[in-house]
């Protein structure tokens, strides 16, 4: 095991071996590259040995080595086009003449003396994605996943003088800090929380990174993200990847200067490209590192908390009894329950948002989502912005779109193809899976939407209704299908379509309302309870469904009976929500089939919420005369 | 090649390869007898020393004159130069066309066929090392076959069979427009030659699938080495064609381009073994560069003696002499610019088209290079069939760097393009988005087509998730696959249409929404736009300046974009009535007239229409007929050639059935997921098939089965005195009939396609023609926007309101609201306010009175 973990932290080492042996059969064709890969995934399986691999999102990137093994946990933002490189090139000594025929992949560059008309160059393809951090990655995830990780000791840190820009040079100061590192690395091992502080301060220290990456737009979904972006080499199965999909990649850094695109010594009449498509495919390494995957893991969802691994071996499932999901829910609800300012039906409906998730689409039909609509929220002390905070704390990914008027006429939401720089310029729809995106409708005065503004709001409709973005490429448009929780909070009926509405009772009277609401932040919940949460909102969501025939046929006859009674009471469409809301209900006990008790229960808050919208509507109608 | 003979090195191109055989050379164009590379033993006796010999052609007496001098250097080199096969060798990029000396037509310089490669001839028998490339054996051994080096092309037979190709080879069945005017029983590109010699347009197209089916070795030479062949062929060409028309005139020689060479379809599939061949892909053209002068060769003069030296590029750079030949002074050659030669070149970005793409992923681009004459034959947006040699440059070697990027450039150098959208404007172009059904496929599509239940099976395909609605499914289904095209344009008619338009309306929330988006993404050709979010201007078409170019743009909006597809168009009732007008024309002339920003023009849009509205109301009113319940104009409505309501039918055994699949819908089982035997791609396959191949006409028994139904349509009326059908529904009923057989595959339109039309006209009619007020099917609802019974009613009201106020004497103003009342007392039925207004108005219109504000005043 030792053996295993050593390998692991000098990555670069074992990829040498394979490099030495391969080339010392002098033979490309030895299959060295699939045993390396083999091994690399081997070693990677094992659970505490991926910890030990640096990853790009904790790290600095003046701290890594070029040319090891790192991770990047991301989305991919855009497909570049698939470059043909040197897959094995010959070089030729210019003194002894003696040709070594060497390998060029996972390399951005080759070795000296490339001899460009031998035989022996075998042209191989490879695609570059261009990924970006997670966005809307909240910070405790950054945080428990940087705990978690084991950094690279510093023993294995030999700057490479020669390949690095100067920029980095100037970080060289900063090395007496790494020098701690291998005392923190082994225990964080030990204790994966909590002990972040000292790094966290390494992360934060190189400002100048973010500075002069200002001048580059690095493409972020969302505003204001921050985190290295990367442009990632794929060799082989790229067709296996899709837009938006998030994945952990384990590939080999190169940040190399000769990569740079204002470094390149190219005469004009070479570039077949603009300035800025060059900008853009080829920014400076240092800002945008490449990776060279080696291996990369799909993300089903980004929650550190639940391991990736435990989702393929049903063990975990059994390994949280329904006793304890229940349990846990309770307290959630409780804690919801206080923070909708007691409002125990909206809280219920709340839970049951945000573990809902696209599980299947049936034609244009996305099956699962249950985009909710909290109308009745109050407008004093900021209260839309609170209640984004706690979700915050409890999600993953989120982020809060004000839809207010500026906003809505302004923002880019839909990504669209920029032609000039030929890249795809990223919009704040662009989120991975499972992202909780909530729209402060409250924030929308009267005004004028401008085409814009039409068109943002036709695209969060859309997104709503199909779980789909259109992606403007100009001459057309692209539909990507996405799976994202949209919450809305409004003050009357949302403009927007959603599946449910439920409308807030306010258990606090208004005065009293900014002193509650201060209360709840004064008392945060103890770090332990939010990754009880946390854990219980990820697990269900993962959880599998089904419903027996015995109920199935109960749930029809149920149906028919409610509409002999009175057709207009209960429509398909309800019908429709009826049942998603018993499958999020039955999920979130953590049952795992449909049961009566579960159906019953469905119903009944159902009734209770047309009950409160009904009155709602006539209560509105009542006053407008 | 840097000296005076590059020069008459160019124009010596017709030499051909001194190497070959030459008989090859000497007694080109049409003798087909020989047989080429392995006779040696040609009529002329072998005159290995000197090639020049090989040019004293009986056809062209005047090449003499020049290959003359530097044939006796040494040899190899001399051979490398004066080969035609050297396009684009690094030594000698300037080699254009081969001039044959006929007439002296100047020969094009063929930038699109240059390269880095080296192609001297090697003779496959002998056992000269040529990895230096220079290896050229001489030809006149016998038994001996040359090849290009690198290749396995022998330029002679190459020639020979690509001239045979040209003479002989006929296609009955060619369907492409451009061969439009040919007799097809005549060798075909014989008859292009003739047009060039008619036109002087040198430039000959030539599809590779023909070449491929007369002869698939010579078509597999051309993708593999396109480099080599190509000259070869523009050889082979110009000789045929100087020797046939002698006496014409052309700007310059003729150039073979290529087009259709099936080695890849789709940008995606591109890879490392398609580097320097020959290929074709179809993209969108998404920027086009501006025009690059690129230097072909420079031309360079010393300053000392004045001696001029030319200096061909190779590989983009010029190796600037150092030493004036004449003088021999350093350094003293400057680059004249204006007597350098350049060519024309253009970098155009494509990116794949949205249809090639897999779900999920963006879009690629490369880049291509036009030059010459192809250079701003292309615009933004364009779709384009590209044929050209794919190429993969490495980075550039900085010297000053030692180690580099080991990544390569790729680009395609343009020989061919074909607009996939030109042709759209002016005719239909089945063939360009024709999708290539395997054989596999079509077997599988017509088995599919043999089952009795096809039409239920695809009906049922459709839409899965949505319950139930068959007949509008079914009505749907004949919507996608279309009536047959025909056109009365010489009986002044115009087109007929073949499309036919549906709509649905119904309450809220009955998944019209659902069925629209479906059928969108099912479509190829598919727009979804919402009423409420469109304009006029968005549906049709508007002009826009372009940035860049300062250009009026046309652009085209949805409707124009679905032209051969299906606009979907949801919230129809919302749109504004000026946007609905422009669908007047669409929906039966299927064009669209554009007259704004002094463009004025007419587009096709030869769409189908699905359309979804909702009542007016929320609810739809039962008592209500379809006009009132939607309130759209009934000029509109009978365009539709199905109106279907999507109701719910509050019944218990609907329930049932109704909450069972909704069940299922959210417990999917494996064996549920099996049910559904046909997939969306099959369907998307069949339809596709469907309205490419399969053209059905009526045939006797079925005109007689319209006739009748259409007979009996109008008998249903005329017994209570209305019109209860137009031409308009006849017109429909064939559509839908001849869409019927369509989805049999059948040729023929039989009397079950029209027993089916007919039935779903009845069935869609019965919902929405029905007359509340009397239970009747009501044609005129939809034509004349009113039923008879209601028209009837109007007049009586109007009556009886002109009598009430011819009762009260002479008054000769009245109170609005007073009359009303009274007319409200005295009448036995309810008199609604909107009835009234309508009996005042009619009497208005008799002269009888005017209404102004609120009183009401005699007139007369």
């Amino acid at each position: 095991y030792f053996y295993l973990l050593t390998l692991a932290y000098n990555p670069l080492h074992c990829l040498s071996s394979f490099y030495i042996s391969a080339s010392s059969q002098n033979n490309p064709e030895s299959g060295w590259e699939a045993k390396a890969v083999l091994f690399f995934k081997e070693q990677l399986k094992d659970k505490e040995a991926h910890t030990s691999v640096p990853s790009l999102n904790d790290v600095p990137l003046h701290y890594l080595k070029p040319n090891s093994l790192v991770r990047f946990r991301c989305l991919i933002q855009d497909m570049f086009d698939p470059e043909f490189y040197m897959g094995a090139y010959e070089t030729v000594d210019p003194s002894t003449k003696a040709r070594v025929l060497r390998c060029g992949k996972y390399k951005d560059v080759t070795e000296c003396g490339v001899d460009l008309n031998s035989r022996n160059t075998v042209t191989a393809e490879r695609q570059t994605f261009y990924c970006v951090p997670i966005p809307g990655e909240n910070p405790w995830v950054k945080e428990i996943s940087f705990s978690q990780a084991r950094v690279v000791p510093s023993t294995s840190y030999v700057p490479s003088r020669q390949k690095r820009s100067y920029e980095e040079d100037d970080d060289m100061d900063t090395q007496p800090q790494k020098q701690r590192e291998p005392h923190t690395g082994p225990q964080s091992h030990t204790e994966p929380h909590g002990n972040g502080d000292c790094k966290r301060q390494e992360t934060e220290a190189p400002s100048s990174q973010t500075t002069s990456a200002s001048h580059l737009d690095l493409n972020f979904p969302l505003p204001g993200e921050k985190g290295p972006s990367c442009l990632v080499k794929v060799y082989e199965d790229w067709d296996s990847f899709k837009l938006n999909d998030t994945l952990e990649v384990y590939g080999i850094l190169s940040v190399n200067t000769l990569l740079d695109a204002s470094s390149s010594l190219l005469d004009p009449a070479e570039c077949m490209e603009t300035a800025e498509e060059q900008r853009v495919h080829s920014p400076p390494a240092s800002l945008v590192p490449r990776l060279h995957m080696i291996y990369a893991k799909p993300l089903p969802h980004c929650n550190p908390l639940l391991p990736s691994a435990a989702l393929e071996d049903n063990s975990t499932k059994t390994s949280v009894p329904n006793g304890e999901m229940a349990s846990v829910r309770t307290e959630l609800l409780a804690y919801l329950t206080h923070v909708l300012l007691g409002d125990a039906l909206a809280a219920e409906y709340l839970i049951l948002h945000l573990i809902s998730s696209v599980y299947a689409r049936r034609d244009v039909l996305p099956l699962g989502k249950f985009t909710l609509n909290v109308s009745g929220c109050p407008t004093v002390a900021s209260y839309t912005e609170r209640l984004y905070q706690i979700i915050q704390q409890l999600v993953p990914c989120s982020y809060r779109l004000s839809m207010s008027l500026q906003n809505m006429n302004q923002l880019r939401l839909v990504p669209k193809k920029d032609y000039v720089a030929n890249r795809l310029v990223s919009g704040a729809l662009q989120l991975a899976r499972n992202t909780s995106l909530f729209l402060d409708e409250t924030q929308l005065e009267q005004g004028q939407l401008d085409t814009t503004g039409v068109r943002n709001i036709t695209a969060l409709g859309n997104l709503i209704s199909w779980q789909k973005v259109d992606y403007d490429f100009n001459y057309h448009q692209m539909e990507f299908p996405c799976n994202i929780n949209v919450l809305i909070a409004s003050e009357g009926r949302s403009l927007l379509p959603s599946d449910c509405q439920v409308h807030l009772q306010p258990q606090v009277a208004p005065p009293q309302m900014e002193e509650y609401l201060s209360a709840i932040h004064m008392h945060p919940q103890a770090s332990s309870q939010l990754n009880k949460f946390r854990l219980y909102l990820s697990l269900a969501r993962t959880l599998d469904y089904s419903i027996s025939d015995e109920v199935t046929k109960a749930v029809e006859d149920d149906f028919v009976d409610m509409r002999k009674d009175d057709p207009q009471s209960i429509s398909a469409e309800d019908f429709h929500r009826l049942l998603v809301v018993a499958r999020l209900l039955s999920l979130s006990l953590g049952q795992t089939s449909l049961s009566r008790d579960s159906w019953m229960r469905a119903k009944h808050i159902e009734t209770l919420r047309r009950s409160r919208t009904e009155q709602q509507q006539q209560c509105v109608n009542g006053n407008e005369p | 090649m840097s000296s005076p003979t590059s020069t008459p090195g160019r124009k010596r191109a017709r030499t051909d390869n001194p190497s070959t055989p030459s008989n090859d050379a000497a007694t080109s164009p049409p003798s087909q007898r020989r047989r080429g590379q392995d006779s040696s033993t040609g009529e002329l006796p072998p005159m290995p020393t000197s090639p020049a010999t090989d040019m004293l052609s009986p056809a062209v007496p005047q090449d003499t004159s020049l290959f003359s001098s530097p044939r006796h250097s040494v040899l190899p080199s001399e051979v490398d130069m004066s080969s035609p096969l050297m396009y684009g060798t690094p030594s000698s990029r300037v080699e254009g066309t081969p001039r044959s000396g006929v007439r002296g037509t100047p020969a094009r310089q063929r930038p699109d066929l240059g390269s880095v490669r080296k192609a001297p001839q090697v003779d496959l028998h002998s056992d000269l090392p040529n990895d230096d490339g220079a290896a050229v054996s001489d030809g006149q051994n016998a038994g001996q076959r040359l090849v290009i080096w690198g290749t396995d092309v022998n330029v002679g037979t190459c020639k020979e069979k690509f001239q045979r190709f040209l003479q002989r080879f006929i296609d009955p069945n060619s369907t492409e427009d451009e061969n439009a005017g040919l007799d097809l029983n005549e060798p075909l590109y014989m008859q292009k030659l003739e047009e060039i010699s008619v036109v002087g347009d040198p430039v000959l197209n030539v599809n590779c699938g023909h070449v491929q089916s007369f002869d698939a070795e010579l078509y597999r030479q051309l993708i593999c080495y396109p480099q080599e062949v190509i000259p070869t062929f523009d050889m082979a060409v110009n000789e045929l064609f100087f020797e046939r028309f002698p006496d014409s005139i052309l700007e310059h020689q003729i150039q073979v381009r290529p087009y259709n060479a099936l080695k890849t379809r789709n940008m995606r599939s591109l890879n490392p073994e398609d580097i320097d061949q020959l290929i074709t892909i179809s993209g969108m053209v998404i920027r086009t560069s501006q025009l690059i002068p690129e230097m072909q060769e420079a031309f360079f003069q010393c300053q000392v003696c004045a001696y001029n030296t030319r200096v061909e590029v190779d590989r983009g750079r010029i190796a600037e002499p150092a030493v004036c030949r004449n003088c021999n002074t350093t350094h003293s050659l400057a680059l004249i610019h204006n007597r350098s030669v350049f060519s024309d070149k253009q970098m155009i970005k494509v990116q794949e088209s949205p249809e090639d793409m897999p779900a999920g992923q963006t879009p690629h681009t490369t880049v291509v290079y036009a030059h010459n004459d192809l250079v701003d034959k292309v615009q933004p947006g364009d779709r384009v069939n590209i044929t050209g040699i794919y190429r993969a440059v490495p980075m550039r070697v900085n010297p000053r760097q030692s180690n580099v990027k080991s990544v390569y450039k790729t680009h395609i150098d343009a020989i061919h393009f074909r607009k996939t959208d030109e042709k759209r404007l002016h005719r239909l172009d089945e063939e360009a988005e024709q999708k290539l059904f395997t054989e596999d496929r079509v077997q599988t599509l017509k088995e599919l087509a043999a089952k009795p239940d096809v039409y239920e099976r695809l009906s049922s395909a459709l839409a899965p998730s949505i319950y139930e609605h068959e007949d509008i499914k079914k009505g749907i289904l004949l919507q996608l696959f279309g009536g047959t095209r025909k056109d009365f344009s010489q009986t002044g008619r115009g087109n007929f249409r073949a499309e036919i338009n549906i709509l649905l309306c119904g309450d809220p929330g009955t998944s019209k929404s659902q069925l629209l988006q479906y059928v969108f993404n099912l479509v190829p050709r598919g727009q979804y736009t919402s009423g409420k979010g469109s304009s006029a201007v968005g549906l049709t078409a508007y002009v826009m300046k372009d940035p860049e170019t300062r250009q009026l743009v046309l652009q085209t909006g949805a409707l124009v974009l679905s032209d051969n597809g299906i606009c979907c168009i949801d919230e129809f009732d919302k749109m504004s009535d000026n946007t609905r007008s422009v669908l007047h024309e669409v929906m039966e002339q299927q064009t669209l007239s554009i007259a704004k920003a002094g463009i004025i023009c007419q587009l096709n849009a030869r769409t189908s229409i699905l359309a979804a509205a909702n009542p007016v109301e929320s609810q739809w009113n039962p008592k209500k007929t379809t006009i009132e319940n939607i309130q759209l104009p009934h000029t509109l409505l009978s365009r539709f050639d199905l109106i279907f309501l999507m109701l719910d039918p509050q019944d218990e055994a609907y329930d049932r059935r109704l909450a069972h699949h909704l069940v299922s819908l959210y417990y999917q089982s494996e064996e549920q997921l099996e049910e559904e035997f046909l997939d969306m791609t099959v369907l998307k396959d069949y339809i596709a098939y469907a309205r490419t191949y399969i053209n059905p006409r009526l045939n006797e028994e079925a005109s007689q089965a319209l006739i009748e139904a259409y007979v009996d349509m109008r008998k249903i009326g005329s017994g209570r005195g209305m019109v209860s059908a137009y031409p308009r529904q006849l017109e429909s009923l064939i559509r839908l009939a001849e869409a019927h057989a369509k989805v049999r595959f059948s040729d023929k339109v039989e009397t079950i396609d029209v027993e089916e039309a007919k039935r779903l006209h009845r069935e869609a009619l019965k919902q929405s023609a029905t007359d509340p007020r009397t239970g009747f099917v009501d044609i005129s609802i939809l034509t004349t926007g009113m039923s008879a019974t209601a028209r009837k009613r109007k007049e009586e009201v109007a009556q009886a309101l002109k009598k009430l106020i011819q009762a009260k004497g002479k008054t000769p103003a009245m109170k609005y609201q007073q009359l009303f009342d009274d007319l409200r007392g005295q009448s036995e039925t309810a008199i609604t306010k909107e009835l009234f207004e309508e009996a005042l108005r009619a009497l208005a219109d008799e002269d009888y009175l005017t209404v102004t504000g609120k009183t009401v005043r005699l007139l007369a």
